[in-house]
């Protein structure tokens, strides 16, 4: 991890503390004024809420929109229980404040990622509304003289049918603001909601098709200067020397600085640095620089997958049972490292300001970044005041375990002194090479089958990095395994009496991992379910119906299998494709962050090999659905996204190097690929989880299951690439 | 000295002829809404019509705009194609992070400027240079339709 620039000693001191406990840090008011709040509102009942006397209602989100939805979901629960007309409402991003917007989930401290927002906003944001509307109906009845509970509110106006009174919420706003808060308030029963479970549109969809929606990429400050950065070409290797002069002489560039991942060339413009930076010559110190090829890597995974890792879970003996078994089956399965890719690549704008520092970009997690960015510059953490923008997707690379993009941005501008802001901008190529990679993994799977084609031994083990050692989550790590790493193979829901599910972690490696869209899932449904798959077809069995049979104890994975099965029409044959071409229908089922997914997918291969996946059907059983068309977005994009990996994304080294650099020989799913996406949500009033990431894990293995179903041959190393026409 | 016409109107800027007009409409003339991803020609963030039609702005030189009417996204809805499709990718929520839209907005309307009923290959064709890593291409397809629709329907009363 030599590329990374954190400093260890912080490091230690976040693990220390305990579970999620990142720091706790005071209110400091400079924070609050931090989002464009240009007029007093008359009504500010709590930190997620503002209502002006012109009947605005603005709902504060603290978590970061980076194409899930977040701001609809968010501004939908509150206005929910308010009785506010969606129209009126519009979002505002939250300052960096823990002590007000922190996850519930990861203690004091704000950030969004595995798929928490909604859920654990769900209670808080429904009180806030419910709060501010019980204020403003106690002014309406101080007003007219009459009971509280003989008014209504509905659609921002409140009522009062025995007197025919009316106001909407602007016009009682100011007397709001001088009622108690209330201690208790009553929460709606499901049957009263009028916007949760209803098709309402998008908050930011207007932004977003005019052009109008400000990203990191966007922000232009007087006086700004832009930086592009020439980054080390091996992961540990350094800057041994370099000739700043012909980067100089290039129009524009105004300053080339040293930092400490790599010579940053400062210019008035983006294309100058890009052509700043073209111009710099540097000279590497390679010496103690990554230097390993992806197959020597598999190699060594391989070799510890033949010794016993750390156990995750374990039932039974499933030695004996594998030796007393009818029949065994073994298989491997390989993992690639992956990039996030997100569209906009990372960048950051960061300027020091006379009490602090201040930065805008689309962050993930503030608090952390906060931390890291006030321990550069010898601030107090709530002296670094955090704009959060729209992010142009982040798949879980925005929420840096190592702060790498934001703090390179903040020593730029500490290596210049503060003279400037100062926008780092990360071009494709950065983006692709800078690490923080979905780690590659090494699955090998043993099972056995007694006479009658039951599932009575089951072993597991994987080899791969941990994502949460070295974050700000690394204290969730217990007896050496990372939780992160095994979710959704020590999960494994079926009934198997006899099972082990363990674990290496190899920590020799220096490629930087992180999280990535459903984080373990991402491999581990992949390798449960397709073996499963070839499992249910030794036995002779149905995939459905044998895994169900085995989910007694699991309900909603259950339900969800159950409802994919009947929707994709599992009982008919597939209607046969074209002459020559072979179709199959491939099923999975995964639970991932407390949400529910199957999918079924269909292909069509040709006689070649070459394979178009037509139509995925999915069920999902998220608790509460309340964005319907948010939900049905997120599941479509997943599919899309899972899609795209499955069919050709990987990192891939040699000699140390990243051997991809750019869209070309990282290929990212186009249109014509992309299949009919059926999406069926499961009614349920359990509380909401999400849906950001669930609907990720299930992609790989149906599509895998049903091209094993079309063409008798069973993929088990990913991207499918090229497997089935060579 | 390089004159332009953005949008119907004539700018100046001093820039080095060959400096990628994606550069010179976001930093230069401060239109935003054009996009960076790749800088290759590789993903579509860019697009901008030049005389109609749709170019990667990131690697067309400045100098090619030079007396072109050059459309962004800021100008699309000076066009009925422009609100047709603008509209669309509201009423049916197309959007996710959003980097990649206007860029697949311009594709889509330099796409039915030329053909009023493109069919799904047809939108494979036209859309296929335009990358949406949110995977919001369902939608997208469905969007091109629906704006096809409300076109013809618009020619037809
Ligand atoms: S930025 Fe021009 S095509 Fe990607
Ligand atoms: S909406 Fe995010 S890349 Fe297309």
């Amino acid at each position: 991890m030599s590329r990374s620039i954190v400093n260890q000693s912080r490091r230690r001191f976040l693990q220390g503390a305990a579970g999620l406990t990142l720091a706790i840090y005071f209110p400091w008011p400079l924070a609050q004024g931090a989002v464009g709040q240009e007029q007093a509102e008359a009504f500010e009942p709590n930190a997620f809420l503002r209502i002006g006397e012109d009947d605005s209602v603005t709902i504060v989100a603290k978590h970061l929109e980076m194409g899930q939805g977040t701001y609809t979901g968010l501004a939908t629960i509150l206005a929910e229980e308010l009785d506010a007309d969606w129209a009126q409402v519009r979002v505002e991003s939250a300052p960096a404040d823990a002590s007000r917007y922190n996850n519930l989930f990861w203690g004091p401290a704000q950030g969004t990622g595995g798929s928490t927002a909604i859920a654990n906003s769900w209670e808080q944001l429904r009180k806030a509304g419910a709060s501010a509307r019980a204020m403003l109906v106690a002014a309406a009845a101080a007003q007219w003289k009459v009971p509280a509970d003989d008014i209504t509110v509905a659609g921002g106006v409140v009522s009062h049918a025995g007197s025919g009174r009316q106001a909407t919420f602007g016009q009682l706003a100011r007397a709001a603001a001088q009622q108690a808060v209330p201690e208790q308030v009553r929460l709606k029963e499901p049957g009263e909601f009028r916007l949760i479970g209803r098709h309402i549109p998008r908050k930011d969809s207007d932004d977003k098709v005019t052009g109008k929606a400000i990203f990191t990429q966007d922000i232009q400050l007087p006086g700004m200067l832009t930086a592009v950065v020439a980054h080390p070409p091996r992961f540990g290797a350094t800057v041994k020397a370099y000739d700043a002069k012909p980067a100089l002489a290039v129009d524009g560039v105004v300053e080339v600085v040293q930092i400490p991942s790599g010579v940053a060339v400062l210019a008035r413009d983006t294309w100058s640095a890009k052509r700043g930076r073209d111009a710099l010559v540097v000279e590497w110190n390679e010496a103690a620089a990554f230097n390993q090829n992806s197959a020597q890597l598999l190699e060594h995974y391989r070799e510890l997958a033949r010794s016993p890792g750390q156990v995750a879970r374990q039932e039974g003996d499933s030695d004996v049972a594998l030796a007393k078994a009818a029949r065994t089956l073994e298989a491997e399965y390989d993992f690639p490292y992956l990039a996030h890719s997100a569209m906009e690549p990372m960048n950051c704008v960061v300027s020091l300001t006379g009490d602090g520092c201040e930065a805008w970009y689309g962050a993930q997690s503030q608090t952390y970044d906060q931390t890291v960015l006030a321990e550069l510059f010898d601030l107090a953490p709530a002296q670094v005041r955090i704009h959060t923008l729209y992010a142009g997707g982040s798949f879980g690379r925005r929420a840096s375990k190592n702060a790498d993009y934001s703090l390179e941005a903040a020593h730029i501008v500490k290596a210049i002194e503060g003279r400037a802001p100062v926008k780092l901008v990360w071009l494709r190529e950065d983006d692709m090479q800078a690490g923080n990679y979905r780690p590659m993994f090494h699955h090998r799977l043993r099972a056995g089958l007694d006479a009658e084609g039951n599932l009575v031994a089951w072993q597991h083990r994987l080899v791969g990095q941990s994502v949460l050692g070295g974050s700000p989550f690394a204290s969730l790590i217990k007896d050496g395994i990372d939780p992160a790493s095994v979710e959704g193979a020590a999960s494994l829901p079926y009934r198997i009496p006899n099972l082990r599910v363990d674990l290496h972690s190899p920590e020799d490696g220096m490629v930087p991992v992180q999280w990535w869209r459903s984080v373990g899932s991402s491999h581990t449904a992949f390798s449960t379910e397709c073996f499963l798959d070839e499992l249910a077809q030794a036995a002779g069995k149905d995939p459905v119906t044998w895994r169900l049979a085995m989910l007694g104890e699991h309900p909603r994975h259950a339900g969800v299998l159950k409802l994919a099965a009947e929707k994709a029409g599992w009982e008919q044959p597939l209607p046969a494709g074209k002459e020559g071409e072979r179709r199959g229908r491939g099923v999975a089922v995964h639970e991932s962050f407390s949400s529910f997914v199957a999918q079924v997918a269909e292909v069509t291969v040709q006689s070649d090999g070459r394979f178009h996946v037509d139509r995925v059907v999915c069920a999902v059983d998220c608790g509460v659905a309340i964005n319907p068309d948010v939900i049905r977005a997120q599941v479509e994009g997943g599919v899309g996204f899972a899609l795209s990996a499955a069919l050709r994304e990987a990192i891939t080294f040699t000699d140390g190097k990243v051997e991809q650099s750019n869209l070309h020989n990282y290929e990212l799913l186009r249109i014509s690929e992309m299949p009919t996406v059926e999406v069926h949500i499961v009614a349920s009033a359990s509380a909401p989880t999400g849906i950001g990431e669930p609907p990720v894990p299930p992609l790989a293995p149906a599509v895998v299951n049903a091209l094993a179903a079309a063409t008798g041959k069973r993929i088990r190393r990913l991207p499918i690439g090229t497997q089935l026409t060579s | 000295m390089i004159t332009l016409n953005i949008n119907g109107k004539e700018m100046s800027v001093e820039v080095a002829a060959d400096t990628p007009l994606l550069w010179v409409l976001r930093d230069n003339l401060k239109l935003t809404g054009t996009k960076f991803g790749c800088g290759m020609s590789l993903c579509g963030a860019c697009t901008v019509h030049m005389n109609g039609q749709a170019v990667r702005a990131c690697v067309t030189p400045v100098s090619m705009a030079d007396k072109a009417n050059v459309v962004t996204i800021e100008g699309v809805a000076q066009s009925p194609t422009g609100r047709a499709v603008q509209q669309a990718w509201k009423s049916l929520d197309v959007v996710q992070c959003g980097y990649c839209q206007p860029g697949q907005i311009m594709s889509a309307v330099a796409l039915l400027e030329g053909n009023r009923s493109p069919s799904d290959s047809d939108i494979d064709r036209a859309m296929g240079g335009n990358v949406c890593r949110c995977g919001t291409y369902v939608r997208i397809r469905a969007a091109i339709h629906e704006a096809a629709r409300s076109l013809a329907l618009r020619a037809g009363s």
